[in-house]
């Protein structure tokens, strides 16, 4: 019997593209389902009672929620082709306190970036680049975070990649300067089949933050 | 053949008691280390030099940080003895997701019920609440979050049951009687020995709190 995979996915979400990531680098077959998250559908509020957030995966009819939750279980489903968690339970160890660390110093001051203006919008850019100097000295000079292959944190920061250029744009500055090796591996990261195919254009990204600054009447 | 596992620890963190607990039930030996947290030791800052918190666990030298990865990590280094996560990769998200949910949830209104008063005391009170209805519903009538075995999720909220005492006396909150599934499961956690050795006494809890509010908020 063929598996059913349906993602109710939000297409600029940095969550939500974890797991379309995951599911291309296992070449898993899935049905994406947009949500209108101003009007969210029957279904992902019976999927996701707790949260009633995207991502959800359904597979067969059970849902997976919370897109690093949702990226570990598809390592574990589809676990003969490209592994994103490594083997050793050390390295596991290390992987998870990284994801950890992105998903506790990365989320509010990204949000702030784009939600606030003056003082308060400085000092999110000032945390936000701070934890991502932080992850830049945990790279070092591995081309990517699992190593020498694309894997579990490398994925968790993809998100955040995919909104660095309008990021930069919303608040005026620029994260090269400060995290060039960063960069690098995020290059690295966008230019991968599995995230070109996941990701839409930085431009449309670009519009759709522009028009929620809006609404945050900022 | 001695594993050198060292914990760094705090007696009453609920999170401690975790790293504890999966130790215990794995029947693996450990040096217990008590951190003063006003007074954090070198080791502590080195190994833990982003979050500089409790518990770090020290495997032949090399740190693991934040209980619930360190739980999954014994759990994978120990397999054979009593599992902590379920085999069924569905099950595992469901207890992952759970263990999250109790993290993402508790945090911040548990540090407010022991260290503020008034308004913000309050709002942390309705939130907490909150969580212990959704975990209640969670489990059922489940003997474990899991079902019929203890784990994982079991592991993350245990230590909790050590604070219900603090909370009610000091946020005057109502938790024993409105939910007696929850203290049910409680009673059948601390049967396990690991359990009863990690979870420190509630009057304990009660009494060191209560001294610390004493001296900064001033109350009696």
């Amino acid at each position: 019997m063929a598996d059913k995979v349906i993602l109710l996915d939000f297409w600029p979400s940095p969550f939500g593209v974890r797991a379309r990531i995951a599911l291309r680098e296992k070449g898993v077959e899935f049905e994406y389902r947009e949500e209108n998250l101003r009007d969210k559908s029957p279904l992902l509020l019976q999927m996701n009672p707790v949260h009633k957030k995207i991502p959800v995966l359904i597979h067969n009819g059970k849902p997976v929620c919370e897109s690093m939750n949702v990226v570990q279980y598809i390592d574990e489903v589809w676990s003969d082709k490209n592994p994103i968690l490594p083997s050793d339970p050390y390295q596991r160890a290390q992987a998870r306190f990284w994801v950890d660390f992105v998903d506790t110093k990365l989320y509010e001051p990204a949000d702030k970036i784009w939600q606030t203006k003056g003082e308060e919008q400085e000092t999110a850019k000032k945390e936000y680049i701070e934890a991502l100097k932080i992850l830049e000295s945990e790279l070092g000079d591995k081309p990517y975070f699992g190593g020498d292959t694309f894997g579990f944190v490398d994925i968790a920061m993809t998100g955040y990649y995919s909104w660095f250029e309008a990021s930069e744009k919303l608040a005026n500055f620029s994260i090269e300067p400060e995290c060039p090796t960063l960069m690098a591996s995020a290059k690295r990261c966008l230019q991968r089949e599995s995230v070109v195919k996941s990701l839409h254009d930085s431009e449309k990204i670009l519009a759709f933050a522009y028009k929620i600054r809006k609404i945050y009447c900022v | 053949m001695a594993e050198e596992i060292i914990l760094l620890d705090y007696w009453a963190s609920m999170f401690g008691m975790r790293t504890r607990i999966a130790l215990e039930e794995k029947g693996v030996k450990y040096e217990y280390r008590e951190e003063d947290l006003s007074n954090k030791s070198p080791l502590l800052l080195e190994m833990n030099p982003i979050h500089k918190k409790i518990p770090v666990l020290i495997h032949k030298g090399k740190p693991i940080c934040e209980s619930l990865i360190q739980v999954q990590y014994i759990d994978e280094l120990w397999p054979d003895a009593n599992p902590i996560l379920p085999s069924d990769p569905y099950q595992r998200a469901h207890a992952r997701f759970w263990a999250d949910y109790i993290d993402k949830k508790t945090y911040v209104p548990c540090k407010a019920l022991r260290s503020e008063t008034g308004e913000k005391q309050e709002a942390a009170k309705m939130e907490f609440i909150e969580v212990l209805k959704t975990l209640d519903s969670e489990l059922g009538e489940k003997s474990f979050f899991g079902g019929n075995e203890f784990g994982l999720v079991d592991i993350a909220f245990i230590g909790f049951y050590s604070w219900f005492r603090t909370y009610e006396e000091v946020a005057n909150l109502t938790i024993v009687a409105k939910f007696p599934r929850l203290i049910s499961w409680a009673q059948r956690c601390l049967k396990r020995e690991s359990v009863a050795k990690a979870l420190p006494d509630s009057d304990k809890v009660l009494k060191s709190v209560s001294d610390h509010r004493k001296i900064v908020l001033g109350i009696d």
